[in-house]
């Protein structure tokens, strides 16, 4: 289990070096590799997030999806924006409400939320332990089933094959 | 065709930093001044990197990706000094 | 010079640029600080993101740092957000009048036990319980 931690974080580190030089010279290559290499080894003791996410093709393929629900999400939530804020009488109804989540690794919740903050009207402010808190722009209840109903569960579904 | 568009837009940005440029000084927070701070340093990253093409110049990118590094950890650490003292 | 790539780029950078003029047009316009949070975040991560891709479109070229760029962005801004709003609530900064709940307020007072309103606290106890 430990070397997939070792393993995802020179891949990390060796995609970052080679889009910033964003050429495949043998040079630029090796010394891309020899630094990702000394990092992972120095600064991997304890980067244990990396072995949560799974590495199988449904996974993989459940993360291309995610990525264009997020997308769609994301443009949904500009446009939702730019209405509340042109319109002359400002329609805001904030409230902080309460949701529940279902996913137990922590990057799975970091994506979770920071999806939350990016999608129309919500912004995470909170979480603790399985209950985020969420203040929303426009409080339609505030019943946690029905918040997690309405603002978790559409990412949440891919969200839990992606990272278990 | 393509460089009037871009003019257009980099007028439009820099209206919206003039804009988040109010809120700093008339904020009665200093929540508020810390996120127009925020949001003229994320928009100024689209604005370097425009000039970067005006200028045909690609190390103005690095520039914007060193400010925007700087501009979350400065924004970090307002946020937690804020919550609890440096 | 003037191909359609270079086109499509010009007009999503001229998307992003009004995202993030409305952007900056909610952060004078809206009541609180989280509201304004919200508005500034989400406009000016969308905007940003737009006009990196309408640049990447335009210069071919610099593809590769563009898009380090903006999953740069696409990573941190939600966090410090996010962080900015969690800091605003710790220090008991008002929320909008017409708010209609807040349920983090409870727990907060329980847990920081602030002399200044112990009915309250009392009530919210016993809120708690139900």
């Amino acid at each position: 289990m430990k070397i997939k931690n070792h393993i995802i974080l020179f891949l990390v580190l060796l995609a970052v070096w080679l889009l910033l030089n964003s050429s495949f010279e043998i040079h630029i290559l090796i010394v891309g590799v020899v630094v990702s290499l000394i990092i992972t080894l120095i600064f991997c003791r304890n980067c244990n997030v990396f072995s949560e996410i799974k590495l199988t093709p449904k996974a993989f393929f459940y993360a291309i999806i995610y990525v264009f629900v997020f997308s769609a999400a994301l443009i949904k939530s500009n446009f939702d924006v730019a209405r509340r804020v042109v319109t002359p009488s400002l329609p805001i109804n904030p409230g902080i409400v309460t949701v529940k989540t279902k996913l137990k690794s922590k990057i799975g919740r970091l994506i979770l939320a920071n999806s939350i903050t990016l999608t129309p009207g919500t912004l995470t402010i909170d979480i603790k332990d399985d209950i985020l808190y969420i203040h929303w722009i426009d409080v339609l209840s505030t019943n946690i089933d029905e918040d997690t109903q309405q603002i978790v569960s559409r990412f949440e579904k891919y969200l839990e094959v992606i990272y278990g | 065709m393509v460089s009037i568009l871009l003019y257009i837009s980099l007028g439009f940005m820099l209206l919206g930093i003039s804009l988040s440029m109010i809120r700093f000084i008339k904020g009665p927070l200093s929540v508020d001044r810390v996120i127009s701070f925020d949001v003229m340093t994320v928009g100024s990253l689209g604005l370097i990197a425009l000039i970067a093409f005006f200028t045909n110049r690609i190390i103005y990118i690095d520039v914007a990706l060193v400010y925007g590094l700087l501009s979350f950890i400065g924004v970090l650490i307002v946020a937690r000094y804020l919550e609890r003292g440096l | 010079m003037d191909g359609t790539l270079q086109i499509i780029g010009a007009i999503l950078t001229l998307i992003g640029s009004i995202f993030l003029f409305l952007g900056s047009l909610g952060l004078v316009r809206m009541p609180d600080s989280y509201n304004r949070i919200q508005a500034g975040t989400k406009a000016s991560t969308l905007g940003t993101i737009l006009t990196l891709l309408g640049i990447a479109f335009i210069n071919p070229d610099w593809t590769g740092k563009l898009i380090l760029l903006i999953l740069f962005v696409l990573l941190t801004n939600p966090i410090s957000s996010n962080v900015l709003a969690r800091a605003a609530h710790y220090i008991n900064i008002p929320l909008y009048k017409k708010t209609v709940i807040d349920k983090l307020k409870k727990e907060e007072t329980i847990k920081v036990n602030v002399s200044e309103d112990k009915i309250n606290t009392n009530s919210d106890k016993k809120e708690d319980k139900q």
